[in-house]
């Protein structure tokens, strides 16, 4: 995150849940991932009877919608998701996580939250890396990949594989709905949006765990510009990490 | 006429815990404590109360975090190895100002130790074992009645300051069996807690959201920049009140003595006889419990030494109290220690017990 970017907006569009002090770098997805759910929050009639849990991490700094939040440890926002929504089940819980905060470290409170079907939404940015710290190996990275800790580039034999976390949450039969969608083009921001308007669909249903994956580009840490970010997520991410549902239904 | 009841220990948590109207328990099996956990099990849901057993400790007191940040009355309950692992989530809660209760039925350690009753885990909840530094009041009952009035007592705490409160039991008296008085203690009214998160909507102001962990209270945000420096003399001023305000401790035959022994939670019983049978002996000894293991009763220990008493530590660990007695006397008197070495079996079911005080008390009178 780069405090220089720092300024105050008003998005256009959003009529109650418009961005506090917004931060990102330039050519960041996570703001526009932020605003998708404050849209759609807005749209359901539900931003006020939101409460956000955020991980630890840039997803997570974006947190930056007036809605109410709390700031979650660095892996355990499911488990502080479900301690609000068990005793505010009314309310909107959704988690808004990075893929090493979702899957690496807090992948002991993102199963155990599946495992149990807890009546939240988790929202995870995927963009193959630890953004805040400079832009370090995360179990997403490519294939070959160079990161700051992988610098001759992912070895899958001795970094392993990347990991589809979209995929394996399908996989539970407490998760109702779980998808990846993408914000490289106009299209996919679309599909995206209705992913996560699925996905609160199915917690005011009771329907069980909703878990959408979004690829989001991280254009200082690729060390490319905003638009090579959005021609590398269409040739090297959408093949690794295919767009789509993988689960809608209920839990059973 | 009062009605009174035999109650273990670890069930008395429960029994204070409904007493103080708490919302929800999140917790996860760990030996001596499991009759806590399962108590809540059977009890919470037919109550209508909440009841999670999580997947790690980890998750435990996360979840505590989320239940206590929407402003309910929330706690965990746990044992050595699983407070080991609620150390990060504990330095959020404190950082967060978020008030709730944690269980510690204290069994020997390090590591995974021995799964029988020590008081090795003195240090660690006196310090604040996660990251950063932060204070928690610790609560340490001798007495299943204790465990009862205490878990009334923390959670009024908790919510006074917005601080986690802990109570401190152990491996004797969660499993001892005693009579014990059910009744719901009245306390001074508490502040509403007007920071919970809950929906923007059921907010007086309605288009003002809340913000757990960087509220505006916390100082941490001023002017719209990260204000470190306000929001260290906001947690300042937190401890300051607390270590003012909230010591206890009890004394027993301390007004004409040569000795003072200071001991807490069960083995402050065992001294209690101890000193029954110096008494006895014609030996001038008393007891200064401390209830309160922080803030600590620092200055009372300190009138003890200014009257030229010596001073006993007895303690089931390898020294832990006794270095934060040295530092109350500053040095005006000698302070002797007796610790878990000279329990009376080598196995894990050893107790320091009062003979072997005697013992101790005989050499230094």
């Amino acid at each position: 995150m780069s405090g220089e970017a720092a300024t105050k907006v008003r998005v256009t569009g959003l009529k109650r849940s418009f961005f506090v002090p917004l931060i990102g770098c330039p050519g960041c997805q996570h703001p526009i991932l932020a605003r998708t759910i404050g849209e759609v929050l807005e749209e359901m009639e539900m931003d006020g009877k939101a409460i956000v849990v955020t991980g630890i991490g840039c997803a997570a700094g974006i947190a930056t919608l007036n809605l109410d939040t709390v700031l979650g440890s660095h892996g355990g926002a499911p488990d502080t998701a479900t301690g609000i929504k068990r005793l505010r089940p009314e309310c909107m819980v959704v988690t808004m996580q990075g893929d090493g905060d979702c899957i690496a470290i807090g992948a002991g409170s993102f199963i155990g939250a599946m495992t149990r079907g807890e009546n939240i939404t988790i929202v995870m940015s995927n963009n193959t890396n630890y953004g805040t710290t400079g832009g370090q190996l995360a179990p997403t990275t490519l294939i070959g990949q160079k990161t700051a800790t992988s610098p001759d580039g992912r070895n899958p034999l001795k970094e392993g594989y990347p990991v589809h976390v979209a995929e394996l949450a399908a996989t539970f039969r407490g998760v109702a709905f779980s998808a990846r969608g993408a914000l490289n083009t106009a299209a996919n921001y679309q599909r995206t949006k209705k992913y996560i308007r699925t996905a609160f669909e199915k917690q005011i249903e009771g329907a069980g765990l909703s878990f959408v994956e979004v690829l989001s580009a991280c254009p200082p840490n690729w060390h490319m510009t905003p638009v090579e970010c959005l021609d590398w997520i269409a040739a090297k991410m959408i093949p690794e990490f295919p767009l789509g549902e993988f689960k809608n239904g209920k839990r059973s | 006429m009062t009605e009174r009841m035999l109650v273990k220990g670890n069930e008395a948590v429960g029994w204070g815990a409904v007493n103080a109207g708490v919302d929800a328990f999140f917790g996860y099996p760990i030996t001596p404590q499991n009759e806590v956990i399962e108590w809540f099990a059977r009890e919470l849901p037919q109550r209508g109360k909440v009841f999670v057993q999580t997947q790690s400790e980890n998750g435990a007191i996360m979840m505590v975090y989320g239940g206590a940040a929407a402003g309910f009355r929330v706690m965990t309950s746990t044992a050595g190895p699983g407070w080991s692992l609620m150390q990060e989530g504990m330095s959020h809660l404190a950082a967060a100002d978020i008030p709730c209760v944690i269980v510690i039925t204290q069994r020997g350690g390090p590591g995974q130790g021995s799964i029988r009753h020590a008081q090795m885990d003195y240090n660690n909840v006196t310090r604040g074992g996660g990251a950063g530094g932060y204070k928690t009041i610790v609560l340490a009952p001798n007495s299943v009645q204790e465990i009862h009035d205490f878990m009334q007592l923390a959670f009024h705490l908790a919510d006074k300051y917005a601080n986690p409160v802990i109570v401190l039991s152990d491996g004797i008296l969660g499993l001892i069996l005693e009579a014990v008085e059910l009744k719901p203690i009245q306390f001074e009214p508490l502040p509403e807690k007007t920071w919970a998160v809950k929906g923007r909507d059921r907010h007086p102001e309605k288009m003002a959201r809340r913000f757990v962990h960087c509220s505006p209270a916390s100082g941490k945000f001023r002017e719209g920049f990260y204000h470190y420096g306000a929001w260290l003399e906001h947690m300042d001023k937190r401890i300051r009140q607390m270590a003012e305000a909230e010591i206890r401790y009890q004394t027993y035959q301390a007004d004409e003595a040569d000795l003072i022994i200071v001991a807490f939670g069960y083995v402050s019983r065992v001294c209690t006889e101890a000193v029954n049978r110096a008494r006895a002996e014609g030996l001038k000894v008393g007891l200064l419990r401390p209830i309160t293991l922080w803030p600590l009763a620092s200055a009372a220990i300190r009138e003890q030494a200014e009257m030229g008493r010596k001073i006993l530590v007895v303690e089931d660990n390898l020294g832990q109290m006794v270095d934060d007695v040295r530092c109350a006397v500053e040095g005006k008197t000698e302070v002797h220690f007796l610790g878990m070495l000279s329990r009376h079996l080598p196995t894990d079911g050893g107790m320091i017990l009062p003979g072997r005080v005697m013992e101790e008390i005989r050499r230094i009178l």
